[in-house]
């Protein structure tokens, strides 16, 4: 069985986001860039399940600009087997990578699709979704959790209330929850043994998937800042305040 | 112009995170239906008719539907389709993983948790952990949102009953089967409704030691909730996660305790009306979001909170 794994180039999570001052995006320019943690997670459930000796093979799939081959060699020094960059410099929305990703399915027929159940970037917790639809795949979102038992799949999700448990038809979608695993950090070995794993350059066209953004950003701003407020010297002096100043208890 | 609402319930009430979000379906022009699926629940459904702003109830009234899957409740929304314009759901998990597939089945992009309605195609969300608003306008015929609830205020269920129609399941996909749930069990309200919640992080050390939370909880009636570093310590289960990757919240009282003020903590609470925050590092960045603050050790406050509460 093959794993597909679709990892995104994210601002690394530890770097203080800054608007542009025009309100068009965030600054991108001169940023750390990291995988996104999610992806990072997925790629760690792909490799434990081959480690199992569940799965043969794990592709992982970027899409994007030039230096997201950068994200695609991580994956391979964490122990993907080979990757897919499909190249473009357009801002592509998870609908479109959805329609890039279903025709990577066709061609590639994995047993299970494992991705993050959200990137940090964006925030639109879609793309997974998207891509069961277009391939009538079943899905399981917010995995904690993932049993493979012969042709089905047994995700653990994490859901408002607690835990729910569902069994999936194989092939897949599965998209990750923090709990799910803890990703390595690759080897210097494995990072030297990664750049000679092959990775197939493919442009949108290829798949014959419109990229065009439906969505357009009007404007970008900072939120509005929370002011400071006063240090209380104790608990008695926190329970008055609460009660006299704030009235909220 | 029509929107097609999806509603939650649980235990013979309508959720509070949907009548929160269907605000912002009544803010857009035209009519708002309801859709409302599973057997024998009839309370939520009578409670739903007389939801304000709401013209018509559909009612799928299917045991299949009992506990919602996404493969199939898409499917029954897919049916529908032609019928709206809009549609919308609350950011909750069930709208999270049921939406972007029906927004895909129609070959539209979605906008999710959106905390404002600008105009018919134009929305406000926020991006990077709520370090960025973005104004957003689709240029898809059809739209599909997800609402973060705590943006809008609560529908009230006290208008006269409207129309309620009975729908049924055809297409349904067999390709996913329910097992079963595992639901925390707590006498304490619920973290997206409750009106004072009580956090804990790193800085609580240990599992065990949340139940010092739990006491303070108790005489607040508050609900407790932890950070994602305490949830990925393992001390608490995940639906205690409060941020960017968990829930995000509002309360009127917000008391962070041994919490230091992650950015991806402060995307789920900052719109809190007051916060508290208890850290003995009085660096800690969440001394600037906090309206009161105590420089205090956790495990000497927390007994003393408890005692003059």
């Amino acid at each position: 069985m093959k794993i597909l794994v679709p990892v995104k180039r994210v601002i690394d999570p530890y770097v203080n986001i800054r608007v542009k001052s025009d309100q068009t995006g965030v600054e991108t320019e001169n940023v750390k860039m990291s995988m996104n943690p999610f992806c990072e997670i997925a790629v760690e459930e792909a490799i434990r399940l081959k480690e199992a000796g569940k799965a043969e093979e794990i592709i992982a799939v970027s899409i994007g600009n030039q230096s997201c081959q950068e994200t695609i060699r991580t994956a391979l020094a964490m122990g993907a087997d080979r990757g897919i960059h499909v190249l473009t410099e357009e801002k592509v929305e998870p609908i479109s990578i959805a329609k890039i990703l279903a025709k990577i399915c066709e061609s590639e027929s994995p047993g299970l699709v494992i991705s993050g159940k959200q990137a940090i970037d964006g925030d639109n917790n879609q793309t997974g979704q998207m891509l069961a639809a277009l391939t009538d795949m079943p899905q399981g979102t917010f995995a904690s959790k993932v049993e493979i038992d012969g042709d089905k799949v047994k995700v653990t999700r994490e859901i408002d209330g607690g835990l729910q448990t569902v069994n999936l038809n194989m092939p897949a979608i599965i998209t990750t929850d923090l709990r799910l695993n803890e990703p390595r950090y690759a080897s210097l070995p494995n990072i030297m043994k990664a750049k000679k794993k092959p990775i197939d350059q493919k442009s949108p066209e290829d798949y014959g998937v419109d990229v065009t953004p439906r969505v357009s950003i009007l404007k970008v701003i900072e939120p509005p800042k929370r002011q400071a407020g006063i240090k209380v010297e104790n608990v008695g002096d926190l329970v008055e305040k609460l009660k006299n100043e704030a009235g909220v208890i | 112009m029509t929107s097609l609402f999806y509603i939650e319930h649980a235990n013979g009430k309508v959720s509070d995170q949907s009548l929160k979000a269907i605000t912002a379906a009544s803010q857009i022009e035209g009519d708002v239906h309801g859709l409302i699926v599973g057997s024998n629940i009839d309370e939520a459904v009578a409670e739903a008719s007389k939801i304000n702003g709401l013209s018509k109830l559909l009612h799928l009234d299917d045991a299949a539907f009992d506990n919602v899957l996404a493969e199939k409740l898409t499917q029954v929304i897919f049916n529908i389709a032609g019928d709206y314009d809009y549609f919308l759901a609350a950011a909750t998990t069930t709208g999270k993983n049921v939406m972007p597939r029906l927004a895909a089945k129609l070959d539209v992009s979605q906008i999710s948790e959106i905390v404002a309605v600008e105009g018919a195609d134009t929305f406000i969300r926020t991006i990077y952990a709520g370090n960025a608003i973005a104004t957003v306008q689709t240029s898809d015929a059809k739209k599909v949102l997800t609402v973060r609830p705590t943006a809008f205020k609560a529908a009230t269920t006290d208008s006269a009953e409207c129309e309620v129609a009975k729908i049924n399941a055809e297409n349904i996909p067999s390709i996913s089967e329910f097992v079963g749930e595992e639901l925390t069990k707590s006498d304490r309200p619920e973290l997206t409704s409750a009106k004072t919640i009580i956090s804990g992080g790193r800085g609580m050390q240990n599992g065990e030691n949340f139940e010092l939370l739990d006491k303070v909880a108790e005489k607040l009636g508050a609900a407790v909730g932890a950070s994602r570093a305490a949830v990925d310590a393992g001390f608490v289960p995940n639906d205690y996660q409060v941020g960017q990757t968990g829930k995000v919240v509002a309360p009127e009282l917000y008391i962070a305790v041994g919490i230091s003020g992650a950015i991806q903590h402060l995307a789920g609470m900052k719109d809190s009306k007051i916060i508290v925050a208890i850290n003995k590092d009085e660096e800690a960045p969440i001394f600037d979001v906090a309206d009161y603050g105590l420089v205090a050790d956790l495990f000497q406050v927390l007994p003393e909170l408890e005692q003059a509460l």
